[in-house]
């Protein structure tokens, strides 16, 4: 079955997540190719996108049949949405040991949440 | 699955019935508990299954011939009941041991599902056990049974690498479970029995099933020893008796016996850890006569290894208690005073009682003034009956060595 794995971490913290000019920016740029590698030999990758900071975010929501548009994120939170990966799993256990292994769970948090399959 | 073999000539047929089988066991079991003879069951769930597949499936002279054979074989009667394999067994119930203690699931689900499952306890016994309603376990256990099917939690043996980690919370949890049955945190009485017999008949499983886990047998010890002294640990009013004024002729010699066995099991795995270091800590009380002939600076020892595996306020009060046995009440309230310490442990009702006992055997009104204000900090915080009854009883007699 399908898991979410949505990638929690401190934007704000420049040693979790340094500016592109950094060194260490290219340090977690190939642990994020090496696991994307892995995921897909294993047939395990569905989907996976990293998103924009949450400066860059809108929230949009319907009211009353009005819409409301709001800068930023739908929660300030201390740690920060920042990507995701679709994984296909055999069990919990099998996604858990994915999670583990993206270079922000040693620095941040994996959330991990099956994908209900309606097939 | 080798009688099932026989009995269908099949080996593909046989497999894919033991393994149906013990699916289903598994499903069952998580909801019923363990029936008395799991063998029995097994076999007849997949005898029945293996009928169902042949109905199904096969056709003609082969299915009837089949269907004529495993007739013939039910009827029979000099096989033995129990044909599916200990070991077999034994892994379906590490199984629900890792699948109760998966660490996806809450700490209070980990407990109810393991009381349930492997202990077979009814959803009223652990309401009753774990001081909490019938329908709050109920609700707990349907709570953790989505998400093992939502999340699609695996019960399966960890593989090698995770098998560590995955064994501390199946510790963990039969620990909660031998200490809320141990030491009750409130009621009249010190302690539930229920609880802790079901505990250590747990933790007597897994260090069967896990015979080369020193941690599980180090743990199984502890419980045992820990157990042992309960029938000293109360006097028939219900009041509390400490350590040093127990009758050790009430001690439960054969549970020492069986503890001394396990730890001695435990070192010769060489893997020696937190659990092993406090069941010996008992271990050197469990071997002295007598209060007076406890080998204190052993105790000191242990706890100064222990401290280096646990690291808690909780280990360090234990710790200085030993050193002021070992050396005098004044080196004990030494590292009781230290503020960090009191800090942490302003709220646990054992850390002012602890340091009433210290101050008590110190000379001098200052020390008397110290006793007394601890002891009433004590009784602020305590919740069980007897112990509230035993602080209050110290405290008086205190006031009465003016």
């Amino acid at each position: 079955m399908k898991y979410a794995c949505l990638i929690y971490s401190n934007e704000n913290d420049g040693e979790i997540n340094p500016d592109p000019t950094d060194p260490a920016f290219g340090e977690i740029m190939s642990g994020y190719m090496a696991f994307g590698a892995a995921v897909e030999a294993a047939g395990a990758f569905v989907a996976g996108e990293p998103l924009q900071p949450t400066s860059t975010a809108t929230s949009v929501q319907v009211r009353n049949g009005e819409t409301l548009t709001t800068d930023g994120p739908f929660a300030e939170t201390k740690e920060h949405l920042g990507g995701f990966y679709i994984l296909e799993c055999a069990d919990l256990d099998e996604a858990i040991s994915w999670a583990a292994q993206i270079p922000h769970a040693a620095t941040g948090t994996v959330e991990v949440r099956p994908v209900p399959d309606f097939g | 699955m080798a009688v099932l073999h026989r009995d269908l000539g099949d080996l593909q047929a046989a497999e894919d019935a033991a393994q149906e089988a013990a699916e289903i066991a598994l499903q069952r079991w998580l909801d019923d508990g363990i029936p008395d003879r799991p063998g029995a069951w097994i076999t007849t769930v997949a005898r029945r299954r293996a009928v169902d597949r042949i109905r199904r499936e096969r056709t003609g002279r082969d299915k009837s011939d089949l269907l004529a054979r495993l007739e013939a074989t039910k009827a029979s009667r000099d096989r033995p009941d129990e044909i599916y394999t200990a070991t077999a067994i034994g892994d379906e119930q590490l199984r629900l041991f890792f699948g109760c203690c998966h660490p996806a699931l809450s700490v209070e689900a980990q407990v109810a599902l393991t009381l349930r499952s492997l202990g077979g306890l009814t959803t009223a016994e652990i309401g009753r056990a774990m001081l909490t309603t019938e329908t709050a376990v109920a609700q707990r256990i349907v709570r953790a049974k989505r998400k093992i099917a939502g999340a699609t939690i695996p019960f399966r043996i960890p593989d090698d690498h995770e098998l560590l980690d995955r064994i501390r919370v199946v510790h963990h949890v039969l620990y909660l479970i031998f200490n809320e049955g141990a030491y009750a945190s409130s009621g009249q009485h010190v302690h539930r029995l229920d609880l802790a017999a079901e505990a250590i008949r747990l933790a007597r499983v897994l260090s069967t099933l896990m015979a080369d886990d020193a941690e599980t047998q180090g743990l199984l010890a502890l419980f045992l020893l820990v157990d042992s002294r309960r029938d000293a640990r109360q006097h028939v009013d219900g009041s509390i008796v400490l350590l040093d004024a127990q009758d050790r002729t009430a001690w439960n010699h054969a549970a020492i016996s069986e503890a001394t066995t396990t730890i001695e099991r435990a070192l010769r795995l060489g893997r020696p850890g937190p659990y092993q270091i406090e069941a010996s800590i008992n271990a050197v009380h469990a071997e002295a006569p007598s209060s007076e002939a406890t080998d204190w600076p052993e105790i000191v020892a242990l706890y100064r290894a222990l401290h280096a595996h646990r690291r808690t306020a909780v280990v360090e009060l234990n710790w200085a208690v030993a050193v002021a046995m070992a050396a005098g009440p004044e080196a004990g309230l030494a590292r009781l005073n230290q503020p960090r310490l009191a800090e942490a442990l302003d709220q646990y009702h054992y850390f002012h009682s602890a340091r009433a006992e210290l101050h008590r055997k110190v000379d001098g009104s200052e020390h008397r003034d110290k006793a007394q204000r601890a002891y009433r900090r004590a009784l602020d915080l305590v919740s069980n009956e007897a112990e509230r009854a035993w602080l209050a009883q110290r405290l008086e007699s205190l006031g009465d060595n003016a």
